[in-house]
C-alpha cells in the first residue's frame, strides 16, 4: 500500500523537480499518442524534438518563438504571485499590438524615435486593457478571472473589425490585414537571415528586472505577502488598491509589449491572426517556471519547442495543427499533477502497523 | 467478576518524524467516565499525541487500545466512528460556510444543514450553550467558534472527548458553564482528554493528569492532591518565579487617547463601535477585558488602522490626530501591533522568518535601500528576535509554519517590542500559549511599559488582564467603560461589567461610561 503523506516543510527539490518530470511524461505519452495515431514514435519524436533545432535557422525561430511566451509569462507571474488571476494576456497582447499599429500607420516615421514610440504605445496598449478588470475589481469587487477572459474576446472582435474594416490594406486583395510596415516601424533583426529580433534582448533584460523585482525588492516581497495572506497584507499596511493594479497592470504591460513586438517583428503588420495563443500558453509557461524568471525563461523554450513541433508533425507527419494544444494540455496536467509531491510524499505502510480495523 | 475494561489505553506510543521524536514511548490509560489532563509546556508533543488518537497522524510505533481492543485509528472519520470527538485549538471550520453548514458536513451523508441546525439547537439547549445555527464562521469570534466546535462534537454522542486548551477564550462565567456540561458528560460516562496548561483549571476539574516533557511521560498525577507550584514544576523541569511586582512607571503625560470613538463594523454581523473614550498614559497599560464578539476585532482594526475612522481626531497620538491613517503611517509614528490570529495574519506560515520580521519592522528598522531589501539587516533582525525572546527553531530561514504556537508567538511579539513602540497595542498575545512562554511574554510587555511606552492590551483572559494591567475597563457591546485603577478591579466587579451590568457611572478618565442599551444583539454572547 502506498499512501499521500503532508511533508513537514514543502519540498524545495520537488519544486524544480516536477515541471522536469511533467516534460518527461508530456514527451512520453506524446509518444503513446503519435502510436496509437499509426505514426512511429521514434520518428515521431524526431520531428516533434529534433528536426526544428537541426539549424540555426531552427533554433533562432525557437528563441523567436519563445520571445512572447516569457515575455509576457513574467508579467503574469508577478500577478499571479500577488494573487491577482490575470487570464486575459491573449487580450492584452492583442491592444499591444493594436496601439502599436496605431503608431505605424498614422505617425510620421522619425528615424530611431519610431520604435521607441511603438514600444511605449504597445505597453500602454496592454495596460489599458488590463486596467478593465483591475478598477472594476477595486470599485465593484468583480472577478478578475472572469472579466479578463471575457475582454480576450472583445480583443480579438475588435481586431477583426480593424482589419476587415478601417485598418484593411487597399491593395491587399481584400485579406484582413494593414499594409506592411515601412522599415523605421520594424525591430532590427539580430542574426542576418532569421526573424530573431531586437525583441529578444528585450525579453532577456525584461528578464533580469523581473529577477530583482521579485527576488530582491521590498516590492516583490510585499506582492508575496499579499498572495500568500491578504489578511497579513492588511496588518501589515500593504494596500490592497495598490496590489491590484500593480499585479493586473504589469501583466498587461509585458503582454502589450509582446503583442508590439509580433506586429513589428516576424509578422510586420497587423492581422487577426496576430496571436496563436500566446497570452494563453503564457500561463501554462509562468507555472511550469515556477513563477520565478529562470524558470519563465527554460519553459518559455519548451513551449517554443511544442508550437515548432507542431507545425513540423502537420509538415512531415500529417497530423493536424491543434497537436501542439494537445503537448499544451498534457503539460499542464502533468505538473499539477506532480506539484503534489511538492506538499505531499509517498510512504509505504507496512502491513505490521495495521491493526484490528 | 473482571476489572471493568478501561475506555482507552495507550502502549508505548512513539511518533518519531525525520528530525525529532515527537513522543517517545507513551503510555497512559482513561477510564469510562473519567477527565483526564494532559499538561505539558509547548512543544512537550501533547499536540502529536491527541493527533494519533484522533487518526490525523498514525504512530510510528505501539499500540492504542479501544475499550480492549488493539485498533489502528487510519482517519478522523474512523476515531470518529469509535466514539472519539475531538475540538482543536486551531479550529477545523469552514469560514465561508454557515454553522449548520460545517455541522452538516462533519456528520457525514444523510444530515442536511437543516437538520443539522435542529440538532445543534437541541444540544445546545441541553447543555445551555448558544448558538445561531445560520450564521457564516467567518463572522463568528473565536469564542464563538469554539462553542460550535463543541457542540458540533457532542452530536456525535461521543465515548471520549478530546479538548486542546478549550478554556483560552470564555469568559470566567462561561469556563463555569463549560466545567459543569464536562462533568455531566463524564457522569454520563464519557471519558474526557483535556489539554490545558491552567493548572487551577486542572485542578479544579480534573481526575487524573499525565504529565508531558519532551515528549515522554515525567509523571502522572491526582491533581487535587497537589498544588499549583509542584503541578508547574512537574511541568517545566524546574520551579517558576511568580511575575514580579514593577515599580509604578511614572507617567509624564498621555501618549494616545480615543475620543468619541464611533465606527460602523465593515463586517454585517459585526459589532458597531460606540463613543469610546480612554487616555493611555506613558508607560501605562490598560487593560480592556470583555467577552469575545462584544467588538474587540473591530477595536484592534480602529487602532491598528486597519480600518479607518470617519473623522482624524477620533483617535490621537501625542496630541495629534491619527484616526485617518492607515497602519503603514501608524507604524512610522510608533503604533505596533499584535494581532489575536497569530497564523494568517500576524505571520505567513510559508514564509521564512526573516520575511515575517520584515513584515511589520521595515516601518522602522533600516531594511529597505533603493526598493531594495538589506538581507543581512533582516537576517540580523530575525536572529536578535529569536536570541532575545527564545524562539525555539531551526533558525532565521525557518518558515514560520514550522514553529510551535507559543514559539510562533514569542516571535511576532519580540518583532513588534524590538521596534520600541510608542504605543503598543495587543489582542490576546497569550492565547493557547504554555505556562513558561505567557510568562516570558507578559514579562516583556510589562517591562515595554516600564520603559515608556504606552500599552493597550485586549485580552478575553481575565487573569492575564488582572496580572498586567494598571487600569481596567471592559468592552461591552462596542461600547468600552471607563478605566478603573487596577487596584480597584476586582474579578467580581469586572466580570459584572463583562456581563453588561453597568449600573455605576465612574467618574475615573477621561471618558464617561455609556450605558449599554437593555436591548441588543449581544445578549447571547454575555450570558453563559
Amino acid at each position: 500500500m502506498i499512501r499521500l503523506e503532508r511533508r513537514p516543510q514543502p519540498s524545495t527539490r520537488w519544486r524544480w523537480l516536477a515541471p522536469v518530470v511533467a516534460v518527461g511524461l508530456t514527451i512520453l505519452t506524446g509518444l503513446i499518442i503519435f502510436a496509437l495515431l499509426g505514426k512511429d514514435p521514434i520518428l515521431g519524436f524526431q520531428v516533434f524534438f529534433v528536426y526544428p533545432l537541426r539549424s540555426l535557422y531552427g533554433v533562432s525561430e525557437l528563441l523567436l518563438k519563445a520571445t512572447p511566451l516569457a515575455l509576457i509569462g513574467m508579467g503574469l507571474a508577478v500577478g499571479f504571485r500577488a494573487g491577482i488571476w490575470n487570464i486575459g494576456a491573449e487580450g492584452q497582447f492583442l491592444f499591444g499590438a493594436v496601439f502599436a499599429t496605431g503608431v505605424a500607420l498614422y505617425l510620421p516615421s522619425i528615424t530611431g524615435l519610431s520604435l521607441v514610440a511603438m514600444v511605449f504605445a504597445g505597453i500602454l496598449g496592454g495596460m489599458a486593457w488590463a486596467l478593465i478588470p483591475a478598477w472594476l475589481r477595486t470599485r465593484f469587487h468583480t472577478n478578475e478571472i472572469l472579466v479578463s477572459l471575457m475582454l480576450v474576446y472583445v480583443a480579438q472582435l475588435f481586431v477583426s473589425w480593424l482589419v476587415f474594416g478601417p485598418w484593411r490594406d487597399p491593395r491587399g486583395f481584400n485579406f484582413p490585414q494593414t499594409e506592411m510596415f515601412d522599415a523605421a516601424w520594424l525591430l532590427p533583426t539580430l542574426l542576418s537571415g532569421s526573424r530573431l529580433n531586437l525583441a529578444f534582448v528585450l525579453t532577456l533584460i525584461v528578464l533580469v528586472i523581473g529577477h530583482i523585482l521579485l527576488a530582491k525588492s521590498y516590492y516583490g516581497f510585499s506582492i508575496r505577502v499579499a498572495g500568500e495572506s491578504p489578511s497579513a497584507a492588511r496588518y501589515a499596511g500593504l494596500s490592497e488598491r495598490r496590489n491590484i493594479y500593480a499585479g493586473l497592470l504589469i501583466g498587461g504591460a509585458c503582454a502589450g509589449l509582446a503583442g508590439m513586438a509580433e506586429v513589428a517583428g516576424p509578422m510586420g503588420q497587423l492581422t487577426d491572426k496576430a496571436s496563436v495563443g500566446y497570452g494563453f500558453a503564457a500561463i501554462i509557461v509562468a507555472f511550469v517556471g515556477r513563477l520565478q524568471p529562470l524558470g519563465i525563461g527554460l519553459a518559455a523554450l519548451v513551449m517554443a519547442l511544442f508550437f515548432l513541433g507542431g507545425e513540423q508533425a502537420q509538415q512531415y507527419l500529417n497530423l493536424p495543427g491543434s497537436i501542439s494544444r494537445v503537448f499544451q494540455g498534457l503539460l499542464l496536467f502533468y505538473l499539477l499533477a506532480a506539484d503534489v509531491l511538492v506538499q505531499f510524499r509517498l510512504v509505504r505502510t507496512s502491513p505490521q502497523t495495521k491493526g484490528a480495523l | 467478576m473482571k476489572p471493568p475494561v478501561p475506555r482507552l489505553q495507550l502502549q508505548g506510543l512513539t511518533k518519531a518524524y525525520p528530525t525529532l521524536v515527537a513522543n517517545d514511548q507513551i503510555s497512559l490509560t482513561v477510564e469510562a467516565g473519567e477527565i483526564h489532563a494532559i499538561l505539558g509546556e509547548n512543544g512537550a508533543g501533547k499536540s502529536t499525541l491527541m493527533k494519533m488518537i484522533y487518526g490525523v497522524t498514525q504512530p510510528t510505533a505501539g499500540q492504542i487500545f479501544w475499550e480492549g481492543t488493539p485498533v489502528s485509528i487510519g482517519s478522523p472519520a474512523i476515531a470518529r466512528s469509535l466514539g472519539i470527538g475531538m475540538v482543536f485549538q486551531h479550529f477545523s471550520l469552514f469560514e465561508s460556510l454557515t454553522v449548520a453548514e460545517n455541522t452538516s458536513l462533519s456528520l457525514g451523508p444523510g444530515h442536511t444543514p437543516s437538520s443539522a441546525a435542529n440538532a445543534l439547537l437541541q444540544a445546545a439547549a441541553r447543555y445551555g450553550l448558544e448558538v445561531q445555527p445560520e450564521k457564516f464562521i467567518h463572522d463568528l469570534s473565536v469564542g464563538e467558534r469554539q462553542r460550535v466546535e463543541i457542540l458540533r462534537c457532542l452530536l456525535q454522542d461521543p465515548k471520549l472527548l478530546i479538548l486542546d486548551e478549550p478554556t483560552s477564550v470564555l469568559p470566567p462565567q462561561a469556563i463555569e458553564g463549560l466545567f459543569a456540561m464536562l462533568r455531566r458528560l463524564a457522569s454520563e460516562g464519557c471519558s474526557i482528554l483535556y489539554i490545558s496548561h491552567k493548572l487551577q483549571e486542572i485542578q479544579v476539574l480534573c481526575d487524573r493528569a499525565t504529565i508531558l516533557r519532551a515528549g515522554k511521560v515525567v509523571a502522572e498525577c491526582r491533581p487535587q492532591e497537589e498544588t499549583a507550584a509542584s503541578l508547574a514544576a512537574l511541568m517545566i523541569g524546574r520551579d517558576t518565579e511568580p511575575l514580579p511586582k514593577r515599580p509604578p512607571a511614572v507617567s509624564t503625560g498621555t501618549v494616545f487617547a480615543a475620543e468619541g470613538l464611533r465606527l460602523i463594523s465593515p463586517d454585517p454581523y459585526g459589532t458597531h463601535l460606540d463613543n469610546i473614550s480612554f487616555t493611555v498614559p506613558q508607560g501605562k497599560i490598560l487593560g480592556i477585558a470583555g467577552v469575545s464578539g462584544n467588538g474587540q476585532r473591530e477595536l484592534l482594526w480602529a487602532l491598528s488602522g486597519e480600518t479607518r475612522c470617519p473623522r482624524p481626531e477620533m483617535l490621537q497620538l501625542d496630541h495629534e490626530p491619527i484616526g485617518h491613517q492607515g497602519p503603514a503611517a501608524r507604524r512610522q509614528r510608533g503604533v505596533c501591533v499584535i494581532p489575536e490570529d497569530r497564523l494568517g495574519t500576524g505571520a505567513i506560515p510559508a514564509m521564512t522568518l526573516e520575511e515575517n520580521g520584515l513584515l511589520t519592522a521595515v516601518y522602522t528598522q533600516p531594511m529597505v535601500r533603493h526598493g531594495l531589501v538589506d538581507q543581512k539587516a533582516t537576517t540580523a533582525f530575525a536572529q536578535e528576535c529569536i536570541a532575545q525572546f527564545d524562539v525555539r527553531c531551526s533558525g532565521a530561514q525557518a518558515l514560520a509554519g514550522s514553529l510551535s504556537g507559543g514559539n510562533l508567538q514569542k516571535f511576532i511579539v519580540g518583532r513588534e517590542l524590538l521596534q520600541t513602540p510608542q504605543l503598543l497595542v495587543c489582542s490576546q498575545p497569550t492565547w493557547g500559549v504554555d505556562v513558561g512562554a505567557a510568562a516570558l511574554l507578559r514579562r516583556a510587555i510589562q517591562s515595554l511599559a516600564q520603559q515608556g511606552s504606552a500599552v493597550i492590551l485586549i485580552s478575553e483572559d481575565l487573569d492575564e488582564i488582572l496580572e498586567l494591567s494598571d487600569e481596567v475597563a471592559v468592552l461591552f457591546e462596542g461600547k468600552v467603560s471607563a478605566p478603573m485603577p487596577a487596584s480597584e478591579a476586582s474579578p467580581e466587579r469586572v466580570g459584572l461589567l463583562m456581563a453588561g451590568v453597568w449600573q455605576e457611572q465612574p467618574n475615573a478618565g477621561a471618558g464617561t461610561a455609556p450605558l449599554p442599551h437593555s436591548t441588543g444583539k449581544s445578549a447571547q454572547a454575555a450570558s453563559p
